[in-house]
Protein backbone atom coordinates (compact mmCIF):
# COMPACT_ATOMS: atom_id res chain seq x y z
CA UNK A 1 0.00 0.00 0.00
CA UNK A 2 0.85 3.54 -1.05
CA UNK A 3 0.03 5.68 1.69
CA UNK A 4 2.85 6.74 4.31
CA UNK A 5 3.27 5.23 7.69
CA UNK A 6 1.71 8.87 9.57
CA UNK A 7 -1.56 8.20 7.43
CA UNK A 8 -1.84 5.01 7.88
CA UNK A 9 -1.27 5.69 12.10
CA UNK A 10 -3.43 8.79 12.20
CA UNK A 11 -6.09 6.08 10.24
CA UNK A 12 -5.39 3.48 12.50
CA UNK A 13 -6.54 5.82 15.47
CA UNK A 14 -9.70 7.12 14.02
CA UNK A 15 -10.82 3.35 13.14
CA UNK A 16 -9.88 2.83 16.92
CA UNK A 17 -11.75 5.93 18.59
CA UNK A 18 -14.94 4.84 15.66
CA UNK A 19 -14.86 1.57 16.50
CA UNK A 20 -15.01 2.54 20.69
CA UNK A 21 -17.71 4.60 19.65
CA UNK A 22 -19.83 2.26 18.36
CA UNK A 23 -19.21 -0.40 20.85
CA UNK A 24 -19.36 1.40 24.07
CA UNK A 25 -22.94 2.44 24.63
CA UNK A 26 -23.85 -1.27 23.48
CA UNK A 27 -21.39 -2.21 26.04
CA UNK A 28 -23.01 -0.21 28.46
CA UNK A 29 -25.93 -1.92 27.78
CA UNK A 30 -24.92 -5.37 28.25
CA UNK A 31 -23.04 -4.43 31.73
CA UNK A 32 -25.75 -2.68 33.05
CA UNK A 33 -28.33 -5.65 32.63
CA UNK A 34 -26.48 -7.46 35.33
CA UNK A 35 -26.19 -4.05 37.49
CA UNK A 36 -27.77 -4.88 40.91
CA UNK A 37 -28.73 -1.28 40.93
CA UNK A 38 -32.36 -0.64 39.61
CA UNK A 39 -31.42 3.09 38.88
CA UNK A 40 -28.34 1.96 37.23
CA UNK A 41 -25.76 3.33 39.29
CA UNK A 42 -22.83 3.90 37.58
CA UNK A 43 -19.97 2.20 38.53
CA UNK A 44 -22.05 -0.84 39.03
CA UNK A 45 -22.16 -1.28 43.24
CA UNK A 46 -22.60 -5.24 42.50
CA UNK A 47 -23.95 -7.73 39.94
CA UNK A 48 -26.78 -9.76 39.83
CA UNK A 49 -28.77 -11.90 37.03
CA UNK A 50 -32.04 -11.33 38.45
CA UNK A 51 -33.24 -9.15 35.66
CA UNK A 52 -32.54 -11.58 33.17
CA UNK A 53 -34.60 -13.98 34.98
CA UNK A 54 -37.31 -11.24 35.83
CA UNK A 55 -37.38 -10.40 32.02
CA UNK A 56 -37.57 -14.43 31.21
CA UNK A 57 -41.08 -14.33 33.07
CA UNK A 58 -42.20 -11.32 31.44
CA UNK A 59 -45.11 -11.81 29.79
CA UNK A 60 -45.62 -8.32 27.81
CA UNK A 61 -42.46 -8.75 26.63
CA UNK A 62 -43.37 -12.29 25.60
CA UNK A 63 -46.29 -11.74 23.48
CA UNK A 64 -44.68 -8.60 21.93
CA UNK A 65 -41.79 -10.86 20.64
CA UNK A 66 -44.66 -13.36 19.05
CA UNK A 67 -46.23 -10.55 17.53
CA UNK A 68 -42.83 -8.93 15.84
CA UNK A 69 -41.83 -12.39 14.46
CA UNK A 70 -45.25 -13.08 12.72
CA UNK A 71 -45.41 -9.61 11.45
CA UNK A 72 -41.43 -10.05 10.04
CA UNK A 73 -42.30 -13.22 8.36
CA UNK A 74 -45.51 -12.16 6.56
CA UNK A 75 -44.04 -8.55 5.46
CA UNK A 76 -40.74 -10.66 4.41
CA UNK A 77 -42.79 -13.07 2.46
CA UNK A 78 -44.55 -10.32 0.52
CA UNK A 79 -41.37 -8.43 -0.03
CA UNK A 80 -39.50 -11.70 -1.07
CA UNK A 81 -41.75 -12.13 -3.74
CA UNK A 82 -42.25 -9.04 -4.90
CA UNK A 83 -38.74 -7.43 -4.72
CA UNK A 84 -37.85 -10.45 -6.92
CA UNK A 85 -40.00 -9.69 -9.10
CA UNK A 86 -39.14 -5.98 -9.55
CA UNK A 87 -35.11 -7.49 -9.50
CA UNK A 88 -35.57 -9.98 -12.40
CA UNK A 89 -37.93 -6.61 -14.52
CA UNK A 90 -35.10 -3.96 -13.58
CA UNK A 91 -32.26 -6.36 -14.44
CA UNK A 92 -33.57 -8.23 -17.51
CA UNK A 93 -35.23 -5.71 -19.80
CA UNK A 94 -34.42 -2.31 -20.61
CA UNK A 95 -37.48 -0.16 -20.88
CA UNK A 96 -39.18 3.57 -20.95
CA UNK A 97 -39.30 4.85 -17.28
CA UNK A 98 -36.91 2.00 -15.67
CA UNK A 99 -34.96 4.57 -13.97
CA UNK A 100 -38.09 6.21 -12.42
CA UNK A 101 -39.17 2.52 -11.39
CA UNK A 102 -36.12 1.87 -9.67
CA UNK A 103 -36.39 5.35 -7.95
CA UNK A 104 -39.78 4.37 -6.48
CA UNK A 105 -38.84 1.19 -5.20
CA UNK A 106 -36.33 2.74 -2.87
CA UNK A 107 -38.71 5.66 -2.29
CA UNK A 108 -40.52 3.89 1.04
CA UNK A 109 -36.85 4.08 2.42
CA UNK A 110 -35.36 7.33 0.84
CA UNK A 111 -38.23 9.07 2.20
CA UNK A 112 -38.66 9.70 6.32
CA UNK A 113 -40.26 6.92 8.59
CA UNK A 114 -43.05 9.78 9.77
CA UNK A 115 -43.65 10.25 5.99
CA UNK A 116 -44.25 6.48 5.07
CA UNK A 117 -46.08 5.86 7.97
CA UNK A 118 -48.59 8.93 8.12
CA UNK A 119 -49.42 8.53 4.00
CA UNK A 120 -50.14 4.94 4.89
CA UNK A 121 -52.42 5.54 8.11
CA UNK A 122 -53.72 8.44 6.39
CA UNK A 123 -54.94 6.19 3.36
CA UNK A 124 -56.24 2.83 5.61
CA UNK A 125 -58.64 5.43 7.47
CA UNK A 126 -60.06 7.84 5.22
CA UNK A 127 -59.38 6.23 1.53
CA UNK A 128 -60.29 2.27 2.47
CA UNK A 129 -61.76 2.73 5.67
CA UNK A 130 -59.80 0.18 6.90
CA UNK A 131 -59.49 0.00 11.13
CA UNK A 132 -55.46 -0.20 11.65
CA UNK A 133 -54.69 -3.50 12.88
CA UNK A 134 -52.54 -6.52 11.35
CA UNK A 135 -53.09 -6.12 8.29
CA UNK A 136 -52.38 -2.35 7.57
CA UNK A 137 -49.16 -3.40 9.79
CA UNK A 138 -47.85 -5.85 7.61
CA UNK A 139 -48.70 -4.05 4.85
CA UNK A 140 -46.61 -0.64 5.63
CA UNK A 141 -43.67 -3.24 6.71
CA UNK A 142 -43.47 -5.40 3.76
CA UNK A 143 -43.42 -1.68 1.48
CA UNK A 144 -40.50 -1.00 2.49
CA UNK A 145 -38.93 -4.06 2.78
CA UNK A 146 -39.15 -4.51 -0.40
CA UNK A 147 -36.34 -2.47 -1.41
CA UNK A 148 -33.86 -5.04 0.93
CA UNK A 149 -34.69 -8.29 -1.47
CA UNK A 150 -34.85 -6.05 -4.54
CA UNK A 151 -31.32 -4.93 -4.29
CA UNK A 152 -29.36 -8.17 -3.45
CA UNK A 153 -31.91 -9.80 -5.88
CA UNK A 154 -30.81 -7.19 -8.68
CA UNK A 155 -26.79 -7.36 -7.14
CA UNK A 156 -26.65 -11.08 -8.12
CA UNK A 157 -29.15 -11.03 -11.18
CA UNK A 158 -26.11 -8.35 -12.47
CA UNK A 159 -23.06 -10.59 -11.42
CA UNK A 160 -24.74 -13.63 -13.03
CA UNK A 161 -25.66 -11.80 -16.38
CA UNK A 162 -27.91 -14.35 -18.23
CA UNK A 163 -25.71 -16.99 -20.04
CA UNK A 164 -27.03 -19.57 -18.24
CA UNK A 165 -31.23 -18.72 -18.62
CA UNK A 166 -29.91 -18.23 -22.61
CA UNK A 167 -28.00 -21.69 -22.82
CA UNK A 168 -31.05 -23.43 -20.56
CA UNK A 169 -33.77 -21.71 -23.58
CA UNK A 170 -31.44 -22.94 -25.92
CA UNK A 171 -31.55 -26.49 -24.66
CA UNK A 172 -35.38 -25.76 -25.18
CA UNK A 173 -36.65 -24.90 -21.22
CA UNK A 174 -39.59 -22.70 -21.06
CA UNK A 175 -39.50 -19.65 -18.91
CA UNK A 176 -40.87 -20.90 -15.94
CA UNK A 177 -38.78 -24.16 -16.00
CA UNK A 178 -35.39 -21.59 -16.93
CA UNK A 179 -36.73 -19.20 -13.83
CA UNK A 180 -37.15 -22.86 -11.61
CA UNK A 181 -34.19 -24.55 -12.27
CA UNK A 182 -31.79 -21.88 -13.47
CA UNK A 183 -32.21 -18.36 -12.39
CA UNK A 184 -34.14 -19.38 -8.98
CA UNK A 185 -31.35 -21.72 -7.49
CA UNK A 186 -28.25 -19.10 -8.36
CA UNK A 187 -29.88 -16.10 -6.66
CA UNK A 188 -31.12 -18.62 -3.50
CA UNK A 189 -28.48 -17.46 -1.19
CA UNK A 190 -29.10 -13.30 -2.27
CA UNK A 191 -32.61 -14.03 -1.62
CA UNK A 192 -31.81 -15.53 1.74
CA UNK A 193 -29.41 -12.45 2.35
CA UNK A 194 -32.28 -10.08 1.49
CA UNK A 195 -35.01 -12.46 3.35
CA UNK A 196 -32.84 -12.00 6.80
CA UNK A 197 -32.35 -8.08 6.60
CA UNK A 198 -35.93 -7.57 5.58
CA UNK A 199 -36.88 -9.53 8.71
CA UNK A 200 -34.44 -7.89 10.79
CA UNK A 201 -35.74 -4.32 9.34
CA UNK A 202 -39.11 -5.11 10.38
CA UNK A 203 -38.85 -6.84 13.48
CA UNK A 204 -36.60 -3.56 14.59
CA UNK A 205 -39.15 -0.91 12.76
CA UNK A 206 -40.94 1.56 15.72
CA UNK A 207 -41.75 4.40 13.26
CA UNK A 208 -43.58 3.08 10.91
CA UNK A 209 -44.83 0.85 13.26
CA UNK A 210 -46.91 3.50 15.60
CA UNK A 211 -48.88 4.95 13.08
CA UNK A 212 -50.04 1.49 11.19
CA UNK A 213 -50.12 -0.65 14.24
CA UNK A 214 -53.21 0.72 15.98
CA UNK A 215 -54.45 0.31 19.43
CA UNK A 216 -54.39 -3.32 20.23
CA UNK A 217 -50.95 -4.45 18.75
CA UNK A 218 -47.48 -4.32 20.32
CA UNK A 219 -44.59 -5.35 18.49
CA UNK A 220 -41.31 -5.74 20.50
CA UNK A 221 -40.27 -2.12 19.79
CA UNK A 222 -43.23 -0.96 21.20
CA UNK A 223 -43.26 -2.53 24.21
CA UNK A 224 -39.83 -1.90 24.93
CA UNK A 225 -40.46 2.21 23.69
CA UNK A 226 -43.68 2.11 25.90
CA UNK A 227 -41.64 0.71 29.47
CA UNK A 228 -38.49 2.73 28.83
CA UNK A 229 -40.17 5.39 30.90
CA UNK A 230 -41.82 3.72 33.65
CA UNK A 231 -38.82 3.77 36.41
CA UNK A 232 -39.71 -0.12 37.51
CA UNK A 233 -39.59 -1.75 34.06
CA UNK A 234 -36.22 -0.31 33.60
CA UNK A 235 -34.16 -3.07 34.52
CA UNK A 236 -36.39 -5.39 32.53
CA UNK A 237 -36.21 -3.67 29.38
CA UNK A 238 -32.39 -3.32 29.87
CA UNK A 239 -32.21 -7.06 30.39
CA UNK A 240 -34.64 -7.08 26.83
CA UNK A 241 -32.45 -4.33 24.98
CA UNK A 242 -29.09 -6.12 26.01
CA UNK A 243 -30.73 -9.76 25.06
CA UNK A 244 -31.16 -7.84 21.32
CA UNK A 245 -27.80 -6.87 20.98
CA UNK A 246 -26.33 -10.31 21.92
CA UNK A 247 -29.18 -12.03 19.55
CA UNK A 248 -28.28 -9.66 16.28
CA UNK A 249 -25.08 -11.66 16.33
CA UNK A 250 -27.18 -14.85 14.83
CA UNK A 251 -27.72 -12.37 11.45
CA UNK A 252 -24.58 -11.34 10.77
CA UNK A 253 -23.11 -14.82 11.35
CA UNK A 254 -25.85 -16.02 9.13
CA UNK A 255 -25.41 -13.38 6.28
CA UNK A 256 -21.58 -13.89 6.49
CA UNK A 257 -22.48 -17.83 5.71
CA UNK A 258 -25.04 -16.95 3.28
CA UNK A 259 -22.55 -14.53 1.07
CA UNK A 260 -18.88 -13.07 1.39
CA UNK A 261 -18.14 -9.90 3.13
CA UNK A 262 -18.92 -8.02 -0.45
CA UNK A 263 -22.04 -9.06 -1.03
CA UNK A 264 -23.00 -8.85 3.03
CA UNK A 265 -21.94 -5.13 2.31
CA UNK A 266 -24.54 -5.22 -0.74
CA UNK A 267 -26.89 -6.57 1.66
CA UNK A 268 -26.98 -4.04 4.24
CA UNK A 269 -27.28 -0.98 2.17
CA UNK B 1 -43.26 1.59 -23.26
CA UNK B 2 -40.44 0.10 -25.74
CA UNK B 3 -39.25 -3.02 -24.50
CA UNK B 4 -36.94 -5.67 -25.77
CA UNK B 5 -34.85 -8.92 -24.06
CA UNK B 6 -30.96 -8.05 -22.93
CA UNK B 7 -28.85 -8.40 -25.77
CA UNK B 8 -28.44 -12.26 -27.09
CA UNK B 9 -32.15 -12.86 -25.59
CA UNK B 10 -32.50 -15.94 -27.92
CA UNK B 11 -34.17 -16.01 -31.05
CA UNK B 12 -38.05 -17.04 -30.76
CA UNK B 13 -39.34 -20.62 -31.33
CA UNK B 14 -42.83 -21.78 -31.43
CA UNK B 15 -42.22 -24.31 -28.52
CA UNK B 16 -41.17 -21.81 -26.18
CA UNK B 17 -44.38 -20.80 -25.52
CA UNK B 18 -46.29 -17.23 -25.46
CA UNK B 19 -44.36 -15.47 -22.67
CA UNK B 20 -40.87 -16.32 -24.81
CA UNK B 21 -42.28 -14.84 -27.91
CA UNK B 22 -43.64 -11.94 -26.18
CA UNK B 23 -41.19 -10.18 -23.71
CA UNK B 24 -43.72 -7.45 -23.00
CA UNK B 25 -46.53 -9.72 -21.74
CA UNK B 26 -43.17 -11.11 -19.66
CA UNK B 27 -42.60 -8.03 -18.31
CA UNK B 28 -45.66 -6.76 -17.32
CA UNK B 29 -46.24 -9.67 -15.05
CA UNK B 30 -43.10 -9.18 -13.60
CA UNK B 31 -43.26 -5.62 -13.27
CA UNK B 32 -47.17 -5.39 -12.24
CA UNK B 33 -47.25 -6.80 -8.66
CA UNK B 34 -44.50 -4.07 -7.61
CA UNK B 35 -46.02 -1.51 -9.27
CA UNK B 36 -49.52 -1.99 -7.91
CA UNK B 37 -47.80 -2.07 -5.09
CA UNK B 38 -45.49 0.85 -4.40
CA UNK B 39 -46.81 2.99 -7.69
CA UNK B 40 -50.52 2.87 -6.67
CA UNK B 41 -50.83 1.80 -3.37
CA UNK B 42 -47.66 3.87 -1.86
CA UNK B 43 -47.83 6.66 -4.04
CA UNK B 44 -51.21 6.91 -3.98
CA UNK B 45 -51.10 7.35 -0.41
CA UNK B 46 -48.16 9.69 -0.70
CA UNK B 47 -51.25 11.85 -2.90
CA UNK B 48 -53.81 11.23 -0.48
CA UNK B 49 -51.35 12.40 2.26
CA UNK B 50 -50.77 15.65 0.02
CA UNK B 51 -54.67 16.47 -0.82
CA UNK B 52 -55.48 15.60 3.15
CA UNK B 53 -52.95 18.37 3.89
CA UNK B 54 -55.16 21.31 1.99
CA UNK B 55 -58.46 20.00 4.28
CA UNK B 56 -59.22 20.98 7.77
CA UNK B 57 -60.46 19.72 11.11
CA UNK B 58 -63.49 20.99 12.60
CA UNK B 59 -62.73 22.71 16.03
CA UNK B 60 -65.21 20.78 17.64
CA UNK B 61 -66.19 17.58 16.65
CA UNK B 62 -62.41 16.72 15.21
CA UNK B 63 -64.08 15.74 11.60
CA UNK B 64 -62.02 16.56 8.79
CA UNK B 65 -63.81 19.11 6.45
CA UNK B 66 -63.11 18.45 2.99
CA UNK B 67 -62.89 22.01 2.03
CA UNK B 68 -60.23 23.19 0.29
CA UNK B 69 -57.51 25.42 1.70
CA UNK B 70 -54.36 26.35 2.81
CA UNK B 71 -55.17 27.34 6.29
CA UNK B 72 -52.62 24.59 7.20
CA UNK B 73 -49.45 25.50 5.10
CA UNK B 74 -50.06 29.10 6.50
CA UNK B 75 -50.24 28.21 10.32
CA UNK B 76 -47.02 26.29 9.59
CA UNK B 77 -44.96 29.37 8.16
CA UNK B 78 -46.39 31.66 10.24
CA UNK B 79 -46.59 29.99 13.37
CA UNK B 80 -43.21 31.05 15.26
CA UNK B 81 -42.89 27.32 17.22
CA UNK B 82 -43.87 25.37 14.11
CA UNK B 83 -40.41 27.42 12.19
CA UNK B 84 -38.37 26.98 14.67
CA UNK B 85 -39.11 23.42 14.82
CA UNK B 86 -38.15 23.34 11.38
CA UNK B 87 -34.87 25.01 11.24
CA UNK B 88 -34.21 23.07 14.07
CA UNK B 89 -34.73 19.90 12.17
CA UNK B 90 -33.19 20.72 8.86
CA UNK B 91 -29.63 22.02 11.05
CA UNK B 92 -30.16 18.47 12.81
CA UNK B 93 -30.03 16.77 9.77
CA UNK B 94 -27.45 18.69 8.30
CA UNK B 95 -24.93 18.29 11.19
CA UNK B 96 -25.69 14.12 11.51
CA UNK B 97 -24.59 13.90 7.92
CA UNK B 98 -21.48 16.31 8.18
CA UNK B 99 -20.29 13.92 11.29
CA UNK B 100 -21.03 10.94 10.20
CA UNK B 101 -19.62 12.14 6.72
CA UNK B 102 -16.12 12.99 8.87
CA UNK B 103 -16.15 9.62 11.41
CA UNK B 104 -16.54 7.06 8.26
CA UNK B 105 -14.22 8.34 6.45
CA UNK B 106 -11.21 7.22 7.92
CA UNK B 107 -12.53 4.32 8.94
CA UNK B 108 -14.09 3.69 5.58
CA UNK B 109 -10.34 4.14 4.12
CA UNK B 110 -8.71 2.34 6.46
CA UNK B 111 -10.85 -0.54 6.11
CA UNK B 112 -10.25 -0.62 2.49
CA UNK B 113 -7.63 0.50 1.40
CA UNK B 114 -5.15 0.06 4.70
CA UNK B 115 -6.21 -3.05 6.55
CA UNK B 116 -5.44 -6.77 5.55
CA UNK B 117 -7.71 -9.16 3.88
CA UNK B 118 -8.33 -10.46 7.50
CA UNK B 119 -8.24 -7.32 9.32
CA UNK B 120 -10.60 -6.30 6.83
CA UNK B 121 -13.49 -8.82 7.38
CA UNK B 122 -13.31 -8.40 11.19
CA UNK B 123 -13.48 -4.47 10.58
CA UNK B 124 -16.56 -5.00 8.27
CA UNK B 125 -18.23 -7.73 10.90
CA UNK B 126 -17.02 -5.22 13.78
CA UNK B 127 -19.23 -2.27 11.93
CA UNK B 128 -21.94 -3.66 10.96
CA UNK B 129 -23.03 -5.34 14.48
CA UNK B 130 -24.72 -2.21 15.28
CA UNK B 131 -26.66 -2.16 11.70
CA UNK B 132 -28.23 -5.32 13.53
CA UNK B 133 -29.10 -3.91 16.58
CA UNK B 134 -32.46 -2.33 16.95
CA UNK B 135 -32.60 0.97 16.86
CA UNK B 136 -34.42 1.44 19.49
CA UNK B 137 -31.73 -0.48 21.72
CA UNK B 138 -29.32 1.58 19.98
CA UNK B 139 -30.66 5.06 20.97
CA UNK B 140 -31.90 3.39 24.36
CA UNK B 141 -27.59 2.85 24.97
CA UNK B 142 -27.04 6.68 24.63
CA UNK B 143 -29.67 7.33 26.95
CA UNK B 144 -27.64 5.20 29.37
CA UNK B 145 -24.90 6.96 28.30
CA UNK B 146 -25.49 10.36 28.93
CA UNK B 147 -28.18 10.15 32.49
CA UNK B 148 -27.04 11.68 35.04
CA UNK B 149 -24.88 9.68 37.79
CA UNK B 150 -23.86 7.48 33.92
CA UNK B 151 -20.48 6.56 32.75
CA UNK B 152 -20.32 9.96 30.81
CA UNK B 153 -21.37 12.09 33.95
CA UNK B 154 -18.46 9.96 35.73
CA UNK B 155 -16.29 11.53 33.85
CA UNK B 156 -17.81 14.53 34.12
CA UNK B 157 -18.34 15.37 30.11
CA UNK B 158 -22.05 14.45 29.80
CA UNK B 159 -24.48 17.14 28.31
CA UNK B 160 -27.73 15.65 29.28
CA UNK B 161 -30.49 15.26 27.39
CA UNK B 162 -30.66 17.99 25.29
CA UNK B 163 -29.72 18.58 21.71
CA UNK B 164 -26.15 17.85 21.49
CA UNK B 165 -27.57 14.64 22.73
CA UNK B 166 -29.70 13.74 20.11
CA UNK B 167 -27.20 14.88 17.66
CA UNK B 168 -24.60 12.29 19.09
CA UNK B 169 -27.22 9.80 19.29
CA UNK B 170 -28.46 10.53 15.78
CA UNK B 171 -25.40 10.21 13.99
CA UNK B 172 -24.69 6.93 16.01
CA UNK B 173 -27.53 5.38 14.08
CA UNK B 174 -26.77 6.48 11.10
CA UNK B 175 -23.38 6.15 11.28
CA UNK B 176 -23.14 2.72 9.15
CA UNK B 177 -25.06 3.72 6.43
CA UNK B 178 -22.65 6.30 5.62
CA UNK B 179 -19.48 3.77 6.62
CA UNK B 180 -21.35 1.28 4.42
CA UNK B 181 -21.30 2.74 0.95
CA UNK B 182 -17.62 4.61 1.22
CA UNK B 183 -16.32 1.58 1.93
CA UNK B 184 -18.17 -0.29 -1.28
CA UNK B 185 -16.68 2.41 -3.22
CA UNK B 186 -13.25 2.54 -1.89
CA UNK B 187 -13.14 -0.89 -2.12
CA UNK B 188 -13.74 -0.68 -5.68
CA UNK B 189 -10.93 1.76 -6.35
CA UNK B 190 -7.83 -0.09 -7.58
CA UNK B 191 -4.91 -0.57 -5.40
CA UNK B 192 -2.78 -0.01 -8.54
CA UNK B 193 -4.32 3.63 -9.20
CA UNK B 194 -3.57 4.94 -5.68
CA UNK B 195 -0.05 3.34 -6.00
CA UNK B 196 0.46 4.94 -9.81
CA UNK B 197 -0.63 8.76 -8.25
CA UNK B 198 2.34 8.10 -5.39
CA UNK B 199 4.85 6.70 -8.57
CA UNK B 200 4.03 9.97 -10.01
CA UNK B 201 5.15 12.16 -7.37
CA UNK B 202 1.87 12.88 -5.99
CA UNK B 203 1.74 13.45 -2.02
CA UNK B 204 -0.25 11.84 0.34
CA UNK B 205 -2.59 14.80 0.43
CA UNK B 206 -3.04 14.95 -3.74
CA UNK B 207 -3.59 11.66 -4.11
CA UNK B 208 -6.58 11.91 -1.58
CA UNK B 209 -8.13 15.08 -3.75
CA UNK B 210 -7.67 13.83 -6.80
CA UNK B 211 -7.73 9.81 -6.54
CA UNK B 212 -9.71 8.95 -3.45
CA UNK B 213 -12.19 11.73 -2.96
CA UNK B 214 -14.08 11.56 -6.42
CA UNK B 215 -14.71 8.24 -5.49
CA UNK B 216 -15.67 9.05 -2.11
CA UNK B 217 -18.08 11.38 -3.33
CA UNK B 218 -21.09 9.97 -4.93
CA UNK B 219 -20.34 7.12 -2.12
CA UNK B 220 -20.90 9.92 0.61
CA UNK B 221 -23.79 11.35 -1.51
CA UNK B 222 -25.71 8.21 -0.93
CA UNK B 223 -24.61 8.21 2.47
CA UNK B 224 -26.17 11.44 3.14
CA UNK B 225 -29.40 10.51 1.30
CA UNK B 226 -29.93 7.95 4.25
CA UNK B 227 -28.32 10.30 7.61
CA UNK B 228 -30.52 12.75 5.90
CA UNK B 229 -33.96 11.95 5.47
CA UNK B 230 -33.67 9.09 8.54
CA UNK B 231 -32.67 12.02 10.64
CA UNK B 232 -35.92 14.34 9.47
CA UNK B 233 -38.02 11.74 10.02
CA UNK B 234 -37.10 10.33 13.55
CA UNK B 235 -39.27 11.49 16.71
CA UNK B 236 -38.24 8.56 18.82
CA UNK B 237 -34.74 9.02 19.56
CA UNK B 238 -35.40 13.21 20.57
CA UNK B 239 -37.61 11.97 22.64
CA UNK B 240 -35.59 9.35 24.29
CA UNK B 241 -32.42 11.66 24.81
CA UNK B 242 -33.39 15.18 23.76
CA UNK B 243 -35.48 16.31 26.95
CA UNK B 244 -38.54 18.59 26.22
CA UNK B 245 -36.95 19.07 22.61
CA UNK B 246 -38.99 18.50 19.60
CA UNK B 247 -38.33 17.45 16.12
CA UNK B 248 -41.10 17.76 12.88
CA UNK B 249 -41.35 13.77 13.30
CA UNK B 250 -43.07 14.66 16.89
CA UNK B 251 -45.36 17.49 15.61
CA UNK B 252 -46.49 14.96 12.89
CA UNK B 253 -46.89 12.26 15.54
CA UNK B 254 -48.37 14.69 17.83
CA UNK B 255 -50.75 15.98 15.78
CA UNK B 256 -52.05 12.82 14.10
CA UNK B 257 -52.64 10.79 17.32
CA UNK B 258 -53.02 13.24 20.22
CA UNK B 259 -54.13 16.05 18.84
CA UNK B 260 -56.10 14.09 16.10
CA UNK B 261 -55.52 16.79 13.48
CA UNK B 262 -54.30 14.56 10.51
CA UNK B 263 -54.93 17.28 7.77
CA UNK B 264 -52.21 19.55 9.76
CA UNK B 265 -50.28 16.36 10.33
CA UNK B 266 -49.90 15.85 6.40
CA UNK B 267 -48.92 19.16 6.11
CA UNK B 268 -45.91 19.22 8.36
CA UNK B 269 -45.01 15.92 6.70
CA UNK B 270 -44.97 17.73 3.15
CA UNK B 271 -42.00 19.46 4.72
CA UNK B 272 -39.63 16.53 4.58
CA UNK B 273 -41.11 15.19 1.87
CA UNK B 274 -40.26 18.53 -0.32
CA UNK B 275 -36.86 18.14 0.96
CA UNK B 276 -36.20 14.75 0.31
CA UNK B 277 -37.45 15.73 -3.16
CA UNK B 278 -35.31 18.55 -3.74
CA UNK B 279 -32.05 16.75 -2.21
CA UNK B 280 -32.64 13.54 -4.74
CA UNK B 281 -33.07 15.19 -7.71
CA UNK B 282 -30.34 17.55 -6.89
CA UNK B 283 -28.00 14.37 -6.30
CA UNK B 284 -29.65 12.14 -9.18
CA UNK B 285 -26.92 13.93 -11.27
CA UNK B 286 -23.94 12.59 -9.01
CA UNK B 287 -24.96 9.02 -10.07
CA UNK B 288 -24.98 8.16 -6.45
CA UNK B 289 -28.96 6.52 -6.91
CA UNK B 290 -26.62 4.17 -8.69
CA UNK B 291 -24.58 2.67 -5.53
CA UNK B 292 -27.99 2.65 -3.24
Amino acid sequence: MSFSRATRGVLLVFTGFVLLFIHVPLALVVLNSFNISRTFEWPPPGYTTQWWSAAWDSEGARNAIVVSVEVALVATAIALALGTMAGLALQRFRFFGRDTVSLLIILPIALPGVVTGIALANAFLTMFGIELGMLTLVVSHATFCIVTVFNNAIARLRRLGGNLEEASMDLGAGTFRTFWSITLPMMRSALLAGALLSFALSFDEIIVTTFTAGQGIQTLPLWIYQNLFRPNQAPVVNVVAAALIVLSIIPIWLSQKLAGTDESVAAAR
Amino acid sequence: MTSQPLPGGGAASPRWGVLHRRPRLRLGLLLGPPMLWLGVLYLGSLAALFITSLWTVDPFGGNIERVWNLDNYRDLFTIDVYRTITIRTLLIAVTVTVIDTLLAFPIALYMAKVASPRLQRALVIAVLTPLWASYLVKAYAWRGMFASGGPLDDLGITPGYGLVATVVTLSYLWLPYMILPMYAGLERLPNSLIEASADLGATTRTTMRRVVLPVLFPAAVAGSIFTFSLTLGDYIAVKIVGGANQMLGNVVYDSFLTGNNLPFAAAVATIPVVTMVIYLGAVRRTGALDSL
